[in-house]
C-alpha cells in the first residue's frame, strides 16, 4: 500500500483535534450555514475537530487554533481587529466565500460616499422623528471601503462561492484534516 | 410600563462598564454594554447593533430582475424570505396581481422548507444549549458539540431536520442558500416526479420528529415552571399577518396589530400602504432602527413580531397537528407560558411542526409538477411585498423606473421590529437578575438567552439604507380628505 509521505508528518497532529475557530465579519452567515450543509457528516467532523471562538460556541475570543476560517470582507474597525486576531492565532487562515475573498456584495457599496449614505439614513429621511446619525463611542467606526481579507493580513487558503457548497467545504476540511493539500475538482468550485 | 428606564444612565462617566461581545449564537454583530455603579446595581443596559450595510443604497440603478438575487445576500440563514419578499413586490410592478398556481405553490413549499430549517437550526443549533444545560452551564460545553455528546439523539434529529427544509429549498430554489427559483411574475422551476418522491420520502418522519420537539419544550417548562413563565417577560404589542379569514399564514396575509392584552389596534391592513401604520425612531448608539406604530407614538407605540407573537395572535392554524399544540400552548399555566418570553422557543417549535404539514400536504398537491410557471399584466412604478420570515414580518418595498432600474427601496426586516423588545428583556434580566451581583459568566449568559428568544438576525437587521415613503393628506376643515400625494 502506497504511503502518502505528507502523512507522517502530520501525524502529531492528527493524534490530537485540530483546533478551530470560525468568525463571519461582513458577511450574512450563509458560509457557516454551507459548513452546517455537511448535514450529518458535521459528527463524524466533530471526531476530529474542536471549536474555538465561533459563532456556535460561546468563547469570545480566539485562542491559539489550527486553522481560522473568515466569512465576509472587511468593513469596520472592529472586524480589523478581529481579523488580526485570528491571524495571530491560526496556524492556517481561510477566507470562505465571496465576501472573505473579494468583499462581495457589501463592496458593492465602495462607489458610494459613506458620509452621504450616513446623512440620507439618518437626517434626510423624512419619518424619522428625531434626525441623528448613530455615533456612540460602542458603535465601530465603519470604513470607507469594504476590503476582502488579503488586503488586511496573509490568507493562506481562498474557497470562492457564494457561498461555497457544504460538499466543497467538507472536502477542503477532510483534506486538510488527512495532511492532504486541499483541492477542489471542478464541480466543488463556482463563483456565483 | 417605563420604557425608558436603565436606557440611559445620568452619570456614565462614573460607572463601570461590563461588555457582552460578541453576542453568540446569534445570527450576524451585535453586543450589549452594561454600565454598573460600585455597589454592583446595574444602572444602564443596551443592545447595539454594530454593523453598517448599504443594501437599499447600492441596489438602486440595479435592474429590477437582479433584486431577489441581491438582496437575500443580507442573510444566509433566511435567504430565501428576502428571495420571496422582494418577488412579492416585484410581482406588483410586473402586473403579475395573481400568480398561477404552480409559482404560489412552488413558492409556499420553498417558504416552508426555509422556515423549518431556520427554526430547527435555532433550536437545535444555537439555543438548545441553554435550555437543556441551564443558563449558566459551563462555557466549554454550551453549544451543539455538548449537545451532540450528552443528547445525540436531539442533536441528530435537529441536524436532520434542518437538512430536510434545506432539500426543500435545494428542490424549489436550485440551490440551498442563495437560489435562484423565484423571479418576479412566478417561479423558473417546477418540481419535478422524482423530486416529489425524494421530499416524500422523508416527510412522515419530519412531522414527527417536529411534534417530538414541540413535546420536548413542554417539558422544559414543565420542569422550570417559576423560571420559565417569568424570565425576561414583560407586556407588549404585537404585529403579524393573518390571513382573511384569521388563520396563522406565513406566506401571504394582512396586518394584525394587539396590544398586549389581545385587543385588536389594526386589523386585516393591506400591508401596500404599511407606512401609514408604522414609524421608525433612530438612537445614536445603534445602526438598527426602532420602530413603532403610528397612532401611539415612538414611546409607547414599540411592539413584538416572530413566531410567538404569530401563534398566538392568529385565530387558528390550519393544520391539524399544530392547532392541537397551539391549544395546549395557549391552555398551559392559565395561559402564562403564551405571555412569557421563552414562550418564543414553544411557539417556534409548533411553527416548525406546522410548516412540516403544510409540506407533506403540498408535496400531494399536483399542482407543484405544472407547467405554466409565469403570470404577467400591466406595468406598475411600484410594489410592496410583505412576508412572515423566520423571525417575523418582513417588508421589500421598491419603486422603479421606466428603465427598468431601480430608483428606490426601502427593507424593514424582522429583526428590527424587535429592537425595542429585545432592549426591554436584557433589562429585565440586567434588573432581576445581575442588579447587585457580581457579574460571573453565567450570570452575563442570562442576558444572551435572553436575546437568543427573539431569534435576532443581526445581519438582517444592519442593512440600515432604507427612506420611509412620506404620504401627504390635504384635509379640508371639516376633516375631509381632500387631496393625497404619496412618495415611495
Amino acid at each position: 500500500m502506497r504511503r502518502d509521505r505528507r502523512r507522517d508528518d502530520v501525524t502529531e497532529v492528527t493524534r490530537r483535534k485540530l483546533r478551530v475557530a470560525t468568525t463571519s465579519l461582513a458577511g450574512c452567515f450563509g458560509c457557516h450555514m454551507s459548513l452546517l450543509d455537511i448535514d450529518e457528516r458535521l459528527f463524524a467532523l466533530l471526531e476530529r475537530i474542536e471549536f474555538d471562538r465561533s459563532p456556535l460556541t460561546d468563547i469570545k475570543r480566539c485562542g491559539p487554533c489550527d486553522l481560522g476560517i473568515v466569512e465576509g470582507g472587511i468593513c469596520n474597525a472592529e472586524n480589523v481587529h478581529v481579523l488580526r486576531e485570528f491571524r495571530a492565532n491560526c496556524k492556517i487562515l481561510v477566507a470562505i466565500g465571496a465576501c472573505a475573498v473579494t468583499g462581495g456584495l457589501p463592496a458593492q457599496r465602495n462607489h458610494l460616499d459613506l458620509g452621504q449614505c450616513l446623512q440620507e439614513v439618518y437626517l434626510t429621511e423624512p419619518s424619522v422623528s428625531k434626525g441623528l446619525i448613530p455615533n456612540d463611542p460602542e458603535l465601530p467606526l465603519p470604513l470607507d471601503k469594504v476590503h476582502p481579507l488579503h488586503e488586511i493580513v496573509k490568507v493562506d487558503y481562498f474557497i470562492p462561492g457564494c457561498p461555497p457548497s457544504g460538499d466543497a467545504i467538507w472536502k477542503f476540511l477532510t483534506d486538510l484534516i488527512d495532511g492532504r493539500t486541499p483541492k477542489l475538482g471542478y464541480g466543488l468550485i463556482h463563483y456565483d | 410600563m417605563d420604557t425608558t428606564a436603565l436606557e440611559t444612565a445620568t452619570q456614565p462617566e462614573r460607572l463601570r462598564r461590563v461588555v457582552i461581545e460578541p453576542l453568540s449564537r446569534v445570527e450576524g454583530h451585535g453586543k450589549v454594554t452594561l454600565l454598573m455603579d460600585e455597589d454592583d446595581h446595574v444602572q444602564q443596559a443596551r443592545l447595539h447593533i454594530v454593523e453598517f450595510r448599504a443594501f437599499e443604497k447600492f441596489i438602486q440603478g440595479r435592474p429590477y430582475w437582479e433584486v431577489p438575487v441581491m438582496v437575500q445576500r443580507l442573510c444566509g440563514i433566511c435567504p430565501v424570505s428576502h428571495h420571496l419578499a422582494a418577488c412579492k413586490a416585484l410581482d406588483q410592478v410586473v402586473g403579475a396581481t395573481e400568480l398561477t398556481p404552480t409559482a404560489e405553490k412552488i413558492r409556499r413549499l420553498m417558504h416552508y422548507g426555509q422556515i423549518l430549517q431556520s427554526h430547527a437550526l435555532h433550536f437545535f443549533h444555537l439555543s438548545s444549549p441553554d435550555l437543556l444545560f441551564g443558563f449558566d452551564s459551563e462555557v466549554g460545553r454550551r453549544n451543539i458539540v455538548g449537545v451532540a455528546a450528552a443528547y445525540p439523539d436531539v442533536a441528530k434529529q435537529g441536524v436532520l431536520l434542518r437538512k430536510y427544509g434545506q432539500e426543500v429549498i435545494r428542490h424549489t430554489a436550485g440551490k440551498r442558500i442563495h437560489g435562484t427559483g423565484s423571479v418576479p411574475g412566478g417561479v423558473n422551476k417546477n418540481l419535478a416526479a422524482d423530486e416529489r418522491a425524494a421530499l416524500l420520502a422523508d416527510i412522515y418522519q419530519i412531522v414527527a420528529w417536529s411534534r417530538d420537539a414541540v413535546r420536548m419544550v413542554r417539558q422544559l417548562f414543565e420542569q422550570n415552571l417559576e423560571l420559565y413563565r417569568s424570565f425576561a417577560t414583560f407586556p407588549a404589542h404585537t404585529l403579524s399577518l393573518v390571513r382573511a379569514d384569521g388563520a396563522l399564514d406565513l406566506y401571504h396575509g394582512g396586518l394584525r396589530a394587539r396590544d398586549a392584552d389581545g385587543r385588536t389596534i389594526f386589523d386585516h391592513v393591506d400591508y401596500d400602504h404599511y407606512w401609514e401604520r408604522i414609524s421608525e425612531d433612530v438612537k445614536a448608539w445603534s445602526y438598527m432602527k426602532f420602530p413603532f406604530f403610528k397612532e401611539l407614538g415612538p414611546e409607547q407605540g414599540w411592539y413584538r413580531v416572530g413566531p410567538l407573537t404569530r401563534v398566538v395572535r392568529c385565530d387558528f392554524i390550519p393544520t391539524p397537528l399544530a392547532d392541537r399544540e397551539r391549544r395546549e400552548f395557549l391552555a398551559f399555566d392559565d395561559g402564562r407560558a403564551a405571555a412569557s418570553t421563552l414562550g418564543f422557543h414553544w411557539a417556534r417549535m409548533i411553527e416548525m411542526l406546522h410548516s412540516a404539514e403544510a409540506i407533506k400536504d403540498l408535496l400531494h398537491d399536483d399542482d407543484l409538477l405544472g407547467t405554466d410557471l409565469m403570470a404577467g399584466g400591466k406595468r406598475q412604478a411600484r410594489g410592496v411585498g410583505v412576508i412572515e420570515a423566520p423571525r417575523g414580518t418582513l417588508i421589500h418595498h421598491y419603486r422603479v423606473d421606466e428603465n427598468d432600474q431601480v430608483v428606490r427601496a426601502n427593507l424593514i426586516v424582522s429583526t428590527t421590529h424587535n429592537n425595542q423588545a429585545m432592549n426591554l428583556a436584557i433589562r429585565e434580566v440586567a434588573r432581576r437578575y445581575l442588579d447587585g451581583r457580581k457579574l460571573t459568566e453565567g450570570l452575563l449568559n442570562h442576558i444572551e438567552v435572553a436575546v437568543r428568544a427573539f431569534d435576532p438576525c443581526l445581519s438582517c437587521a444592519t442593512h440600515a439604507m432604507g427612506k420611509m415613503p412620506l404620504s401627504v393628506q390635504l384635509l379640508d376643515a371639516a376633516g375631509e380628505q381632500v387631496d393625497q400625494l404619496v412618495r415611495g
